[in-house]
């Protein structure tokens, strides 16, 4: 049986090139993403924004979105969203936050129950009161930076500085694009959506890493090369892997995208678009190019340093 | 690289083994696995997101912690005071604290003394910390004035938070319900789980009352309408009924047995109306105090008050003597029996407020559950056959690996008691998706060396030894954003953080030996001539 070559071998692409093309376009990509977030803004769930979130199910066959919107805005809640989730006979019943503290919420949901009564099954309730969603926000962007800072010093201690500046920038980059992402598709942006730019950021850093590792093997067998050529064939050694890891990932994330329901589609969706699209492009584009201006060279102190230990 | 002595190999499978039959309890029925000993019995706990449930957050309100310290600040400088004799005006709550103006200023330094003993060492052994629970200052003119120091404050609250778990615990218990999960979080807060709860309102009526109960006489001298209009006798309190329709009382301040002194309270019906009642039962200081109360006031109305609500307030007929007794008073057979769950249980020492609230019910789980399954299934069955496309034989070790790889996961699920949520179900999936990607590196390199022109066991064993580093470095990244994810996640994202972290433990482990060991045993067998990637 011949085994299938996605890729073929000895590829020669001159991917350095295309900096001149793809670092505008990061950048611009990117002010388009944070202008986006700054003015047309994320689609924050309860999680961060507060408020109660009810899915239920009508047990007597499709529900009528017009009628349980009559019957609960009549219960003077303020803005209240409903949107059909999966099934036809499925509703998500979204409620902006009460004002009147802690207490307000609680009173909201008994509302809700009360007014539904028991024509439907209550699939979820969520409740996330006005404290809890600020340090929810809080604990998220935390917990980003940090990991950022971590992975950061993590690429310092094992390769050079320029090599973690350059990660740290395609990083930030992924993340900045993502968000973009979310903000243009509206999608939930709750504690998941935390989880899987997490997730792209170490996924993405995966991808750096192992075309820096060859980056650096390259670095100490051809002393001579020049930097672009050498970044080009470091590159296009790894290219085939590249290219089979992210089929093997798109499919895992494709089977969870059609088949993981509701609960998780924006989490997956998140993913495919962060670690799919951005991430292979960001590590071939973005984080080996960028290793031409950070300056590395062989001169550089670690490289020595390896050197002499070996000799 | 691709040698290995027998005792390593011998090892490395009997590791992998081990972690794999930690997983056999979670698709065992229960009651074969129960006679097992314990640490084999550890099994993966479904999260509330599978199995449903709810999760609810409560705080302590730490506000109404606080007013009840200045409560009992004023009354002990009050008490000081009147003890050492020593005449005061204007004892008031200000503030964190409590002020009082000392008649003659010639008791001022007496009176300052005296107070300043109220005042705790806090914290630390042998009070080492410095800190005092109370600041005690005084200013020209007699004025003393007592603050409550902030670490006072948190002190108490914290111990608020360890009564209340305990209260919880027996309330919660009352409820029949497999496993609830009762922890502190932070410093002034409660996580309360229970699986498989339907209807969450119940166990919130339960959790959201501080059950605090008194038994207090009606004032029947003071007048109804006059406190409506604002002018409360300084020793009684206005409460309405908990029945609608809402009556207002005068109740006075002084509480002649509290709930604290019932040792039982049950359930039951009354035997002439066949009315829902709730009968009690107190210890024998409570008795003795009722007894004497009863006695003192036959023929007077006394109400029994829960949180500031009047239940009931029937008239005194006859002397109690006995210590037991019955709250009646417009029950469902329900409110009862949750009043009486209440009385046993205790009252919090703190109100509680919920600040946070997610339920799952059964039906969602179940359907999360088959969803799980399903792209499991399909996503694993995708990366398999792509592998056996793309690599052949190889690819079947790596399918292999993938395998032995998945089952350790749950392996060290089991091993760890986790919990497995939806997005851990999906940190799988992924990890399937990634695991083989360790192979990926493994063979390209071998294609590559393969390239370079070294022979095949030559490349095979250099192919391994150079991706291994490659290896490591990427999948430490990975980690390191599923640790952090771990710390600040909670429930299903915390679930998909440790799917995620320990799949890269075990990813890493077959990488480094199992498929070396697979890929081994094939070269020493084969000796191939090519290699077939």
């Amino acid at each position: 049986m011949r085994l299938l070559r996605i890729v073929p071998d000895n590829t020669k692409f001159d991917f350095m090139r295309f900096r001149r093309i793809s670092f505008p376009t990061s950048a611009l990509m990117s002010m388009l993403a944070i202008s986006l977030y700054f003015f047309h803004g994320l689609n924050f769930g309860i999680d961060f924004k507060g408020g109660t979130l009810v899915e239920v199910q009508n047990k007597a066959g499709p529900a009528d979105l017009a009628s349980i919107r009559s019957t609960l805005s009549t219960l003077g809640l303020g803005e209240v969203q409903l949107q059909q989730f999966g099934a036809p006979d499925d509703v998500l019943i979204r409620i902006a936050e009460q004002p009147g503290g802690e207490q307000a919420q609680q009173e909201a949901v008994n509302k809700v129950r009360g007014a539904l009564g028991d024509g439907v099954d209550y699939r979820r309730v969520e409740v996330v009161g006005p404290r809890v969603s600020g340090e929810l926000l809080s604990y998220g962007t935390i917990g980003l930076i940090l990991a950022i800072l971590c992975i950061l010093v993590y690429l310092w201690f094992r390769f050079e500085w320029q090599f973690a500046l350059g990660a740290m920038i395609a990083n930030v980059h992924d993340i900045v694009l993502t968000i973009g992402f979310m903000s243009i598709t509206q999608i939930d942006f709750d504690l998941t959506s935390i989880a899987a730019l997490l997730t792209i950021l170490g996924y993405s850093l995966n991808d750096t890493v192992v075309i820096y590792d060859r980056i650096r093997e390259m670095l100490r067998r051809y002393k001579k090369m020049p930097m672009p050529e050498l970044l080009n064939a470091s590159v296009n050694q790894t290219l085939s892997r590249s290219v089979i890891t992210h089929v093997t990932v798109s499919l895992a994330l494709l089977a969870l995208l059609l088949f993981g329901g509701q609960a998780i589609h924006s989490f997956t969706a998140t993913m495919m678009f962060g670690v799919v699209l951005v991430g292979t492009y960001t590590s071939v584009f973005i984080a080996s190019p960028i290793l031409i201006y950070l300056g590395v060279g062989r001169g550089s102190d670690a490289l020595t340093r390896v050197e002499r230990s070996k000799s | 690289m691709l040698y290995f002595t027998r005792w390593k190999a011998a090892a490395v499978l009997l590791t992998a083994l081990v972690i794999c039959l930690f997983a056999v309890p979670n698709f065992l029925p229960e009651k074969m696995v129960a006679s097992w000993p314990k640490w084999a019995q550890r099994h993966i706990v479904l999260g509330l997101d599978l199995q449903g449930g709810s999760h609810i957050l409560l705080e302590v309100d730490t506000r109404a912690v606080r007013r009840e310290m200045l409560e009992a600040l004023r009354d002990d400088v009050r008490r000081v005071l009147r003890e050492a004799r020593i005449g005061y005006t204007g004892l008031v709550l200000r503030g964190n604290g409590v002020e009082v103006r000392i008649r003659e200023g010639a008791n001022a330094d007496q009176a300052q003394s005296k107070l300043a003993a109220l005042s705790q060492p806090l914290g630390g052994f042998l009070g080492t910390t410095g800190q005092r629970s109370i600041d005690v200052t005084s200013e020209p003119g007699g004025l003393i004035r007592l603050t409550l120091t902030d670490p006072a404050i948190v002190e108490r609250v914290r111990q608020s938070v360890d009564q209340s778990i305990q209260i919880i615990e027996r309330r919660v218990n009352e409820l029949g319900t497999v496993e609830p999960l009762i922890q502190r979080e932070g410093t002034d807060r409660i996580l309360v789980q229970v699986p498989g709860l339907q209807d969450p309102t119940r166990l919130k009526q339960l959790l959201g009352k501080t059950a605090k109960l008194d038994f207090r006489m009606v004032d029947t001298n003071g007048s109804v309408e006059e406190a409506l209009r604002g002018t409360v006798p300084p020793d009684d309190d206005l409460l309405y009924s908990s029945a609608q329709p809402k009556t207002p009382y005068l109740i006075e301040k002084r509480v002649l047995v509290s709930g604290a002194d019932l040792t039982d309270a049950q359930p039951g019906f009354d035997q002439r109306t066949s009315e829902p009642i709730v009968s009690f039962r107190f210890n024998t200081s409570g008795a003795r105090k009722f007894a004497q109360a009863t006695q003192e006031n036959v023929g007077k109305p006394f109400a029994i008050v829960l949180d500031n609500e009047v239940i009931s307030a029937p008239v005194i007929r006859e002397p109690i003597l006995g210590g037991s007794g019955q709250i009646s008073g417009s029950f469902t057979v329900q409110s009862a029996n949750d009043l009486a769950i209440l009385l046993r249980a205790g009252a919090l020492p703190a109100p509680l407020t919920i600040i946070e609230e997610r339920t799952v019910g059964p039906g969602l789980g179940q359907d999360s559950i088959a969803k799980g399954k399903i792209s499991s299934y399909v996503g694993a069955a995708m990366v398999v056959v792509f592998m056996l496309v793309t690599y052949g034989l190889f690819g079947l070790f790596a399918n292999i690996a993938v395998a032995i790889n998945v089952a350790m996961i749950f392996g060290v699920l089991s091993m760890l008691s986790a919990t497995l949520t939806l997005p851990g179900i999906a940190g799988i999936v992924l990890t399937v998706g990634i695991a083989v990607d360790s192979n990926v590196l493994i063979y390209e390199r071998i294609r590559e060396e393969v390239r370079g022109g070294r022979t095949p066991i030559n490349a095979i064993d250099s192919g391994f030894s150079r991706a291994l580093a490659t290896i490591l470095d990427s999948n430490i990244t990975t980690f390191i954003a599923a640790a952090v994810l771990f710390y600040i996640g909670t429930g299903p994202v915390r679930g998909f953080a440790v799917t995620l972290g320990i799949g890269i433990i075990t990813t890493v482990f077959t990488a480094f030996t199992l498929t070396r060991l697979i890929v081994a045993y094939w070269v020493r067998w084969r000796r191939p001539q090519r290699v077939p990637i």
